[in-house]
């Protein structure tokens, strides 16, 4: 699935990205671009050093060795920036859960240093656009699962990042509400801000426009989804990923 | 007829104000392999709770094993084996200091059960030494199977065993509780993943404090009975949006590299549709009629709920 803003223009650029914990290799010469308003499916199982490459591309941590570029910015110098211009979203922690939904709002517009008049005009579409005006003043607590996430997205692209780090979004939520997540991964993208996500579902590894799949610390598949199967002589992401994975 | 392990009888609990389980009832055959499939909010772990005595219902009936969940706990907790859906066993005990604690307990050795556990425990005992909060998360959800499995429990509860587990040690995981089945024990198991539906006995599709459906998956996808297309184009972002807004359509989901849909009328609905999105200008078009899977039953009958309510 191309969207229409996809540029050929790499947003991530990663070259050689080796990250060691003492002598504990997470990530091994990881190599791999995304291009701007792509959606880009960062799969693993559980321990392949997915979280390390994430941080590491967030800012929040420093790479061993290896050349990092995000949304333009040096990871080693320029992770303050980096910071500034992406977005971040997990299913773990994602709102303040004693908050309402437009303190929420507020605090992390505040945060992105966006002014006061604005984050009004921005609050009042997105209240529109998710059509929560009779929740807007409920604390997060009192809203069912599938709301907040799809709120805890909005948040995440309120600054109008170039990036959004998506980190398991979707664990635990309904199929229905699965889905009209990915109706907004799908909008977000189409206004050319760029989604990097991770996944266990694996049907959501085939909304992606490209996946990398990693392995003990190394990327060992990157490609469309379409490509993938044809490679592996398979019908789903899920028996590519088994095969690879399954060691 | 089979032997009734665990039965439910029309049990409901409030936290406040919210329903966190209304009404539910079913049985459980010994030796079942049962699952609970359902989003986060759909009441398995309240329900969890009260089967392994930990909560107590506001209305209902509840037995395991035939004794009451509230006036016999005692003797149901020497007979049930739990894994909660968040690791509780001692993060600053090894992993052999936590099996034994758990087997004294019970009053028992690892030695005398040691064959229930085998399987599992053998690919963890090189690890033996280590704290159990340093293990990786598929070890810690071996070693707490193994813990909740060293009495020879009855029945076994096990709450989300495979959230936030990836595709490899889910598949991985659901070997074991097959094998765990044919030594005899009555296992439930709850799950968010509407895929792990097939590798049980029987579901229970769960939501929002209701069970909507209960029988074996495959004949809960024979109960599905209207037509299911699987379509897709080139251009997927304007293929879901034209679909959605085709008059007939009934409904419209993404499923991997497919659409999922339904029309609302019978007759002719692949020409028709066909027609539609050539004129829409989408290339490539496939359309095949296809079986439902469990998480298209889910979804129908979450929207037949929502309707009602």
């Amino acid at each position: 699935m191309i969207p229409v803003m996809n540029s050929e223009k790499p947003i991530i650029i990663v070259k050689d990205l080796v990250k060691k914990f003492d002598s504990f290799v997470a990530n091994d010469h990881l190599t791999f671009e995304v291009k701007q308003g792509e959606i880009f499916g960062f799969l693993g199982a559980n321990g392949a050093g997915k979280t390390t490459a994430i941080r590491i591309l967030c800012g929040l941590s420093s790479p061993t060795s290896g050349q990092i570029s995000v949304a333009g910015f040096d990871a080693y110098h320029q992770a303050d920036k980096i910071k500034k211009n992406i977005g971040y979203m997990s299913q773990k922690f994602s709102l303040y859960e004693d908050l309402t939904v437009v303190e929420n709002i507020r605090l992390y517009g505040g945060i992105y240093g966006i002014s006061r008049k604005e984050i009004n005009v921005r609050t009042q579409e997105l209240v529109e656009k998710l059509g929560i005006a009779a929740v807007q003043n409920k604390l997060i607590k009192d809203l069912p699962l599938g709301w907040r996430q799809k709120l805890a997205f909005s948040v995440a692209v309120f600054h109008h990042p170039k990036i959004v780090f998506l980190d398991e979004p979707t664990g635990g939520v309904d199929p229905i509400t699965r889905r009209q997540f990915w109706d907004m991964i799908y909008e977000a993208a189409h206004e050319g801000i760029t989604v990097f996500v991770t996944t266990h579902y694996m049907d959501e590894a085939e909304y992606c426009d490209r996946v990398s799949i990693m392995v003990d610390g190394k990327i060992v598949a990157l490609d469309t989804p379409a490509n993938l199967k044809t490679t592996f002589g398979v019908q789903s992401i899920n028996e590519v990923f088994l095969k690879l994975a399954r060691n | 007829m089979n032997a009734i392990s665990v039965k439910v009888d029309k049990l409901s609990k409030n936290y406040g104000k919210v329903k966190a389980l209304q009404d539910i009832s079913f049985s459980v055959n010994k030796g079942e392999l049962f699952g609970f499939i359902g989003p986060d909010g759909a009441g398995k772990t309240t329900l969890f709770r009260i089967l392994t005595t930990l909560l107590i219902p506001d209305q209902g009936f509840a037995s395991v094993e035939q004794l009451d969940v509230v006036k016999d706990f005692k003797k149901i907790r020497r007979k049930v084996g739990y894994m909660p859906g968040k690791f509780s066993l001692y993060q600053d005990l090894t992993v052999e200091e936590n099996l034994k604690f758990f087997a004294s307990i019970f009053q028992t050795t690892i030695a005398e059960n040691y064959h229930l556990i085998k399987d599992i425990y053998q690919q963890i005992e090189p690890f033996k030494n280590r704290l159990a909060g340093k293990l990786s998360g598929g070890m810690k959800q071996k070693l707490a199977l193994s813990c909740a499995l060293i009495h020879k429990p009855d029945v076994l509860f096990l709450d989300e065993p495979t959230t936030g587990v990836d595709a490899v040690s889910r598949k991985e995981f659901w070997e074991m509780l097959r094998k765990l089945k044919e030594s005899g024990i009555t296992i439930l198991v709850s799950t968010p993943y509407m895929d792990e539906a097939s590798l049980c006995d029987r579901v229970a599709l769960m939501q929002k404090g209701s069970i909507m459906s209960i029988d074996t998956p495959s004949n809960i996808i024979e109960q599905f009975d209207l037509k299911i297309f699987a379509i897709k184009s080139e251009d997927m972002y304007h293929l879901i949006r034209d679909l959605r807004e085709y008059p007939d359509a009934r409904s419209v989901f993404l499923f991997g590299q497919y659409i999922h849909y339904t029309d609302k009328s019978v007759e002719f609905v692949e020409t028709k549709i066909q027609k539609y999105l050539l004129e829409k200008g989408h290339k490539n078009i496939e359309i095949v009629p296809i079986k439902a899977n469990i998480e298209d039953c889910f979804m129908e009958l979450m929207s037949k709920n929502e309707n009602i309510n």
